[in-house]
């Protein structure tokens, strides 16, 4: 036990402590000031919490093969650039992105077929909210075996993870508009198309946003998990698990940081679209 | 003449007869859609099982030299030992198979494995809930907290956290935890997110004249929390926690995956995908699903009667 680094720890977590509560507790001169508030006090946090871990985990020395500091592991990121970026293609790049794109864009068409139809919206529906609740990770090994350990078995995961969440929202937000404006379509003689990409679209962008938002985080996990159950040997969720038995464990949080950064990368950039598209939406107006 | 009498004979003057104005009642209904719905899904199955397990049906004829017919074709599809995809039925012959008619504290019966993974979701979820429930009122009473925690609770999310099962796993195992707690603490870390999210709406529901008049009563911040915010969040919380039931489950059956197929139902999926042991691994799907679904429904319903007992029907 090193007392000097955690009494320095101590310290900075106090010294921390203090100075976000009170920078939250003053009110803000301007509007700049108190966005800058926004992202400074969660950032001191933040750096916080990586402070406290490195100073528990050399100042209790707690074994590397438990809780390595953060520091071993950004040395680990940085010299196993090469593996990482390999394991980042196959899991990120090839599995979650094709198959996102695939089972969202499905979810989207078979939501609009379904939309047409009164009968098929009370059949379905319900269905499709009770499959959004079930496990569906537990599909994987089922896909392994059917598609092989390569990739392409992982992205039919991710697809039919992806479906239901995106099938639910867009019926849902399809069903959003007004029967006023509806009726106002029906005044300007619009035909079905019309009335679909000009009112019942826009008017269903925020659920198919929050679909979108929410399938990034479920798409990664699908990819990952589904390398648990066989793939070729690279991969994210192959390293982590092989890393695992082996007790490299600054490896795994290596390729934990770099998923963390990527969903998070991931959900930035579709909230962003989502800010440029549905920029009418209150809750975007609203700021 | 009384209400009831008018309208039926409005409804007798429409020019249907009673029985095909049931049935229009009845292709109007909500369950008579999900039915339609479910067969068509089960008949779809039932067709790919067929489909997909033609191949390795065909070469088994071919080595046998067997003389077969369209009949023998689809009925030996629908009863392969390790098919491609197995038919409904088989599938419910074997849960049949591995929980009524097995001692349940055999290992081979899904029960055991069940149980096993139900009760490592219910202490992870009741463990989540909780700490979701106090982070929430830490958020709502202390700016500093809201400011701080609220948006790493967010950014926590998009870390994919079942992608750490294993490696918690395995942590806690050389810390000398097994069992049960490694599990829960998966299931916790998934489920205690939607509590915040939905509790912290719920306390901040509300609305200013409510609050005002609490004011006015002379309330002080614990009689306001319980008498007003706390009760006014039921419903937030409620929907939360279904949600948090079911990431649980998930987060249990993940966190069985990486500690070797020992017990559980993740463990019964591996092992089935190991041996190709194809009826196994959806025996174990349909009881993940069955266990989900009722729990769903458990939440709802403690929602229902919550409600009702604070005097809302919803």
């Amino acid at each position: 036990m090193n007392v000097a680094v955690l009494t320095a720890t101590g310290a900075f977590w106090a010294g921390t402590w203090a100075l976000n509560s009170w920078l939250a507790g003053r009110t803000p001169s301007s509007a700049a000031a108190a966005r800058a508030r926004d992202i400074v006090v969660p950032v001191l946090f933040g750096i916080t919490l990586l402070v406290l871990w490195e100073g528990i985990a050399r100042g209790f020395g707690i074994p590397a093969v438990l809780l390595p500091p953060p520091s071993m592991v950004w040395e680990r990121i940085t010299n196993s650039v090469p593996t990482l970026w390999a394991d980042f293609y196959q899991t990120f790049i090839k599995a979650v992105l094709i198959g996102y794109a695939l089972g969202c864009g499905a979810g989207f068409l078979v939501a609009v077929a379904v939309d047409r139809s009164a009968f098929l919206k009370r059949g379905l529906l319900p269905i499709g909210n009770f499959v959004a609740a079930l496990p569906i990770i537990g599909i994987a090994p089922i896909m392994v075996m059917w598609f092989g350990f390569d990739w392409h078995s992982k992205a039919a995961v991710v697809i039919v993870m992806t479906f239901f969440p995106m099938l639910v929202n867009t019926v849902e937000g399809l069903s959003a508009s007004n029967a006023i404006d509806r009726d106002l379509m029906r005044t300007y003689a619009a035909g079905y198309w019309q009335t679909l990409f000009k009112l019942k679209l826009p008017a269903a962008a925020p659920f198919i946003f929050n679909a979108l938002k929410i399938n990034s985080t479920l798409a990664l996990i699908g990819a990952i998990v589904a390398e648990f159950f066989g793939t070729p040997i690279v991969g994210m969720g192959f390293r982590i698990s092989a890393e695992v038995q082996r007790l490299n464990v600054d490896m795994v949080w290596a390729e934990i940081a770099v998923a963390a950064v990527a969903g998070s990368v991931f959900y930035g950039v579709i909230a962003l679209i989502e800010r440029a598209i549905t920029f009418w939406h209150p809750s975007v107006r609203g700021g | 003449m009384t209400v009831s009498s008018i309208i039926a004979a409005s409804d007798s003057r429409m020019g249907y007869s009673p029985a095909r104005r049931a049935f229009m009642r009845l292709s109007q209904s909500k369950a008579f859609a999900i039915t339609v719905v479910v067969v068509a899904i089960v008949a779809i199955w039932y067709a790919f099982a067929v489909y997909l397990n033609t191949p390795w049906q065909l070469t088994v004829y071919e080595r046998g030299d067997v003389q077969w017919t369209a009949a023998d074709l689809v009925r030996d599809t629908l009863a392969q030992e390790r098919p491609v995809l197995p038919a409904p039925h088989q599938v419910l012959v074997e849960i049949w198979n591995t929980t009524v008619t097995m001692n349940p504290a055999s290992r081979r019966s899904l029960l055991f494995h069940s149980w096993v993974t139900l009760s490592s979701t219910l202490l992870g979820f009741v463990i989540g809930t909780l700490l979701g429930m106090l982070l929430a009122v830490g958020i709502v009473h202390n700016r500093a907290m809201e400011k701080s925690v609220m948006p790493w609770v967010i950014a926590s999310q998009t870390i994919p956290i079942l992608a750490v099962a294993p490696m918690i796993i395995v942590v806690l195992n050389a810390v000398g935890l097994t069992g049960l707690l490694p599990k829960a603490l998966i299931s916790t870390y998934l489920s205690f997110f939607p509590v915040v999210v939905g509790m912290v709406k719920g306390l901040r529901s509300p609305d200013v004249l409510q609050l005002d008049l609490m004011k006015t009563y002379n309330a002080s911040r614990w009689q306001t929390f319980w008498k007003l915010r706390w009760p006014s969040s039921m419903p937030y919380l409620f929907i939360s926690m279904k949600v948090a039931v079911a990431i649980s489950l998930v987060g249990a059956i993940v966190g069985e995956l990486p500690t070797g197929a020992v017990a559980g139902l993740g463990a019964r999926l591996l092992a089935g995908s190991y041996y190709g042991q194809t009826v196994q691994i959806w025996s174990a799907l349909v009881m993940a699903a069955a266990i989900a679904a009722c729990l769903v429904a458990i939440v709802g319903m403690a929602h229902r009667m919550v409600l009702a007992r604070m005097g809302q029907s919803t």
